[in-house]
């Protein structure tokens, strides 16, 4: 009975520190768009930021896009061969790649290299005082360090997310009409026939709600590390988790939305 | 209690509270200008929250903070921001850029706020640089490749470079070894004098009981929120209150 209470009690606490931490992002979210909108603009932060959240990871997007594009085809073909419609591999690919595998497999890439990197920047910056310093000299830190940040992965993340598709598909060709005997042209045609663009928009506008998600988790754990060295350990930590789970459940909830508009 | 005609920093009737606990309790303390004046206490006596409060980045419950004559809290937060152009800050561990090198360190808060091109930018970083004792060989270095003590004089030229009224010191010595203490010391005493012209206020948080009577002008002594003493610095170690013997005798 005792022991029924106290992890009642507990789970209780849980769920209201986690609704507490929520309703502290959204909050944070909304200082990100009131200092978005403010000048000055940091056009150069943004760069930066661009090149580090983007164009660092290119190489490890194609190669994840590659190797699930591969797999993929080999996983439908034996399937559909067993019903004789090895030449949808293409298509069923294609379409799974561009809704979901491509957005949900980039988020969950960027969320663990560039989410765990801004909260360990910030975090360490918060705990050696930079930040304190940048506010002393009048700079606001979540304008200064948050949104070339947040608006870098927003641009970056459907940016990956559609060279994912795009690697993806050449992989999955490779295998398909390389490696299984599936004929060129038929590969082509059939993909012509069943892949339309609003199934690439939709891979699209969740990969630029995930960027946005990865990186306000990840500055936001950033901004509220306190205890020294180790707690920039933990804010990573968790910004990595939350960046994780959150893309996941996010990605339930906009496609049932999309699927009705789109 | 000292009070000072045209001060550069003048607290009245200074209450805060943070939830239910009250951490700075009806203060009164008036910082002379061009000055080194030095604010001791125990571990959180309040020491940092005051200085927040001067800085313009915690509002008080109740009182006013004037600072260079002008009322903070008839100033919006913009004009906060703005204001705090007028104060330069060395923090405890310099909490220097450390994806800056040391030059660029020094050149940011010229970048930020003035309109000087790129040459004249580093030349004058440079100068800032030489003037606190960083030889032209160090200016391309990284924090990180920098000693404690460079660091410091890093930081300390990046908060002299936009020409501050007062200067901030929290805690400049602590955790540092008996050589580089005195060195940071003197640092700020000659500081102090270089900028004396200028009318240069520097307010120093310290622990240092023996320093802080060396290099000081005056000493307040915070307790629990409140100023204990507020002495010239010769008289301080005369004073009867019992805390402030405690606390020099430690
Ligand atoms: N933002 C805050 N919210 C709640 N309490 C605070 C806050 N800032 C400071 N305090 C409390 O105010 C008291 C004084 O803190 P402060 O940091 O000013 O002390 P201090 O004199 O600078 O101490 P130290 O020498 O350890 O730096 C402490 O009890 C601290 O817990
Ligand atoms: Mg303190």
């Amino acid at each position: 009975m005792f022991f029924l209470l106290r992890w009642v009690e507990s789970l209780g606490a849980t769920i209201i520190e986690n609704l507490h931490a929520l309703g502290e992002i959204t909050l944070f979210a909304g200082r990100f768009f009131y200092w978005m909108v403010k000048p000055p603009y940091r056009f150069k932060l943004l760069f930066e930021q661009l090149y580090f959240v983007g164009n660092k990871s290119i190489f490890i997007v194609c190669l994840a896009g590659a190797f699930t594009g591969m797999v993929m085809a080999y996983q439908t073909y034996f399937g559909f061969k067993l019903i004789s419609v090895d030449s949808l591999v293409g298509p069923v690919t294609a379409l799974t790649l561009a809704k979901e595998l491509a957005p949900v497999l980039t988020g969950l890439i960027v969320a663990g290299r560039a989410g765990a990197a801004m909260a360990a920047q910030i975090g360490t910056m918060k705990v050696t005082e930079q930040v304190d310093a940048l506010e002393v000299m009048g700079i606001n830190s979540v304008q200064y360090l948050a949104v070339p940040r947040i608006l870098a992965s927003v641009i970056s993340v459907p940016m990956l997310s559609a060279l994912f598709l795009f690697v993806g598909n050449i992989g999955s060709w490779l295998v398909g009409t390389k490696f299984l005997s599936i004929d060129e042209a038929i590969y082509l045609s059939k993909l012509g026939e069943f892949m339309f663009l609003e199934d690439i928009w939709q891979g699209l506008i969740k990969a630029f709600f995930f960027g946005f998600l990865i990186s306000v988790i990840g500055t936001y754990f950033g901004f509220n590390v306190t205890k020294g060295a180790e707690g920039v350990g933990k804010a990573t930590n968790l910004a990595v988790v939350w960046g994780m789970i959150l893309v996941l459940v996010l990605d339930y909830f906009l496609t049932s939305f999309l699927v009705h508009i789109l | 209690m000292l009070s000072f005609d045209n001060a550069a920093v003048s607290i009245k009737d200074l209450t805060k509270t943070f939830g239910d606990h009250t951490v700075l309790k009806n203060l009164n303390f008036d910082i002379p200008r061009n000055k080194i004046v030095t604010i001791l206490g125990f571990s959180g006596a309040g020491k940092s929250t005051l200085l927040k409060h001067i800085l313009g980045l915690l509002q008080p419950t109740s009182g006013t903070i004037s600072v260079l004559g002008k009322d903070l809290s008839h100033m919006d937060r913009m004009e906060l921001r703005e204001f705090r152009r007028h104060f330069g800050m060395l923090f405890q561990y310099a909490a220097l850029f450390d994806s800056f090198t040391a030059i660029e360190n020094v050149a940011f808060p010229l970048r930020e706020f003035t309109k000087l091109t790129n040459k004249e930018i580093l030349e004058k970083s440079a100068g800032l640089l030489d003037s606190v004792g960083i030889d032209p060989i160090s200016h391309h270095k990284l924090p990180s490749e920098l000693s404690g003590g460079m660091r410091k004089r890093v930081g300390l030229g990046r908060a002299l470079a936009l020409g501050p009224d007062i200067m901030l010191y929290d805690e400049p010595t602590t955790g540092l070894d008996p050589i580089t203490t005195n060195m940071v010391n003197e640092l700020i005493v000659s500081t102090s004098m270089q900028y004396a012209d200028r009318g240069m206020t520097s307010i120093i948080i310290s622990h240092d009981v023996k320093a802080t009577l060396r290099i000081s002008d005056y000493i307040a002594f915070l307790h629990q929120g409140m100023i204990e003493e507020y002495l010239p610095a010769s008289e301080f170690h005369n004073s009867t209150n019992k805390l402030v013997q405690e606390f020099i005798n430690l």
